[in-house]
């Protein structure tokens, strides 16, 4: 692995790793809400949340680049008023990473709540705990399993991101070339092949690794459990 | 300590629709299964929000629908024992114990750890997860649970069905102490009338969701047999 390789992977788990942690409060909100709550509108929070899984990459990177782009009506905001810049940023890039391992992470989350007992939060609430404190101290500690699951999955999907990422924050070497981009423009870059093959083969390395991190998680939590 | 109740509110093919006062003593309901008994307890803890209803213990008012006031399950103060324990799975026993004992302010905590530990003999279990206990087990832990919280007022559903007999005589009398040292009102539904008939002040009978009879637990056997079926005895 040369200097180059080494700063495109640091490069790749840092965008992976801040879009993982930072959706991570999110999706489990959205996952409490969509497991404990009825309301109405529940339908439609639920297609926005899985949109990014069937929407084609480059229209979520496109839809991402209207609303967090330096004119976008988030991002314009954004910048004004906390200096926090997304386009053409890694920051960017964590961000499109983050919108697509989203709905993967909401529903690992999701499932690991629905097969927890409700009646759980209903005891911890007539012991004195409030809604939220009963789902963080209950629930939550119950789903440890399920949420380092989604993590793992949402993050082997920011590892591998390409479309959304291109279209928002395009191939800048060292701000937002991850892994991917990198390996497509050595494919496109004549004599690339080898160096694309390296790092084809370092990208495979690095989601083994993050799958059986996600099974010593597993393993880890269902020793817990036994004891 | 008194108790005013009156609910009111759909319960698939039947309406629960009931109303009695108790005082500081133990109120028995009494009923078959389905009659609506274990819907009531979830509305006075809170966890059940009925369409109607007016509920003041020791009067303060924890329900009244016509002016919109219902105080949240975590700041009623009522203990509450489920015939299916449900514990915390993940937490030891002592945390279990201690869990509600967390929530209560200092000044108001009025039953102690250990006292609760040595009563329902719990020492040997306090390091154990939930999951490793058995039914009676369980069921302790849940009765100590809701009394370390000092509650105002304690509904206990069904809460020795899974005790074995010996342990029941135990329990028992602590409940008897429950009422005399703390005034604790205890709400206390079973089927077993004979189980609590001797220690009830007032023994409501449930049915189809509706109260058919209430009164002294003598009057009341009576009705237990000839409107219901059910043994008395």
């Amino acid at each position: 692995m040369t200097i180059d390789d080494a700063a495109i992977v640091r490069l790749s788990l840092w965008v992976a790793l801040w879009a993982t942690v930072a959706t991570l409060p999110l999706a489990v909100a959205v996952a409490a809400l969509l497991s404990r709550t009825q309301f109405w509108g529940k339908s439609v929070v639920n297609g926005v949340v899985h949109l990014p899984l069937v929407l084609p990459p480059v229209v979520t990177g496109y839809l991402l680049l209207r609303l967090f782009g330096r004119h976008g009506a988030i991002g314009g905001v954004l910048e004004q008023w906390f200096g926090i810049v997304f386009a053409f940023r890694w920051t960017g890039a964590a961000l499109a990473a983050g919108v697509m391992g989203f709905p993967l992470m909401v529903s690992a989350i999701r499932v690991a709540l629905d097969g927890v007992d409700h009646r759980l939060e209903e005891s911890a609430r007539t012991l004195g705990a409030n809604r939220l404190w009963a789902f963080l101290t209950v629930s939550l500690p119950l789903v440890v399993p399920g949420v380092a699951s989604g993590m793992v999955l949402a993050f082997a999907k920011a590892l591998g991101e390409f479309g959304a990422t291109i279209t928002f924050v395009s191939n800048i070497p060292g701000e937002t070339q991850t892994l991917a981009l990198s390996i497509y423009t050595l494919t496109q870059t004549p004599g690339g092949d080898e160096h694309a093959l390296r790092l084809v083969l370092l990208s495979v390395a690095l989601s083994f690794a993050a799958l059986i991190a996600s099974e010593l998680l597993a393993r880890r939590a269902r020793r817990a459990d036994r004891r | 300590m008194t108790l005013d109740v009156v609910i009111k509110h759909p319960l698939g093919r039947i309406s629960l629709d009931v109303s009695f006062s108790a005082d500081a003593g133990l109120t028995a309901i009494v009923g078959p299964s389905g009659a609506g008994k274990t819907s009531v307890l979830d509305a006075m803890a809170g966890i059940l929000r009925p369409a109607e209803a007016r509920i003041i213990c020791a009067g303060r008012v924890l329900d009244d629908s016509a002016r919109g006031v219902s105080v949240p399950a975590h700041q009623r103060r009522i203990g509450y024992v489920r015939q299916e324990p449900l514990l915390f799975p993940h937490l030891t026993v002592r945390q279990n114990l201690l869990y509600g004992h967390w929530f209560t302010p200092s000044s108001e905590r009025r039953i102690r750890e250990q006292d609760v530990v040595t009563l329902l003999d719990l020492d040997m279990l306090l390091s154990r997860r939930s999951g490793r206990l058995s039914g009676g087990e369980r069921q302790r832990v849940a009765l100590g649970r809701a009394l370390l919280t000092s509650p105002q007022l304690l509904l206990l559903d069904e809460p020795l069905a899974s005790v074995d007999a010996g342990r029941k005589h135990d329990i028992l009398p602590y409940l008897d102490r429950l009422r005399a040292e703390l005034r604790i009102p205890v709400l206390y539904v079973t089927h077993l009338f004979n189980e609590i008939a001797d220690r009830a002040g007032l023994a409501i009978v449930m049915d189809e969701g509706a109260i058919v009879a209430q009164g002294p637990p003598e009057r009341v056997r009576g009705d237990l047999e000839r409107t219901l079926g059910l043994p008395g005895n």
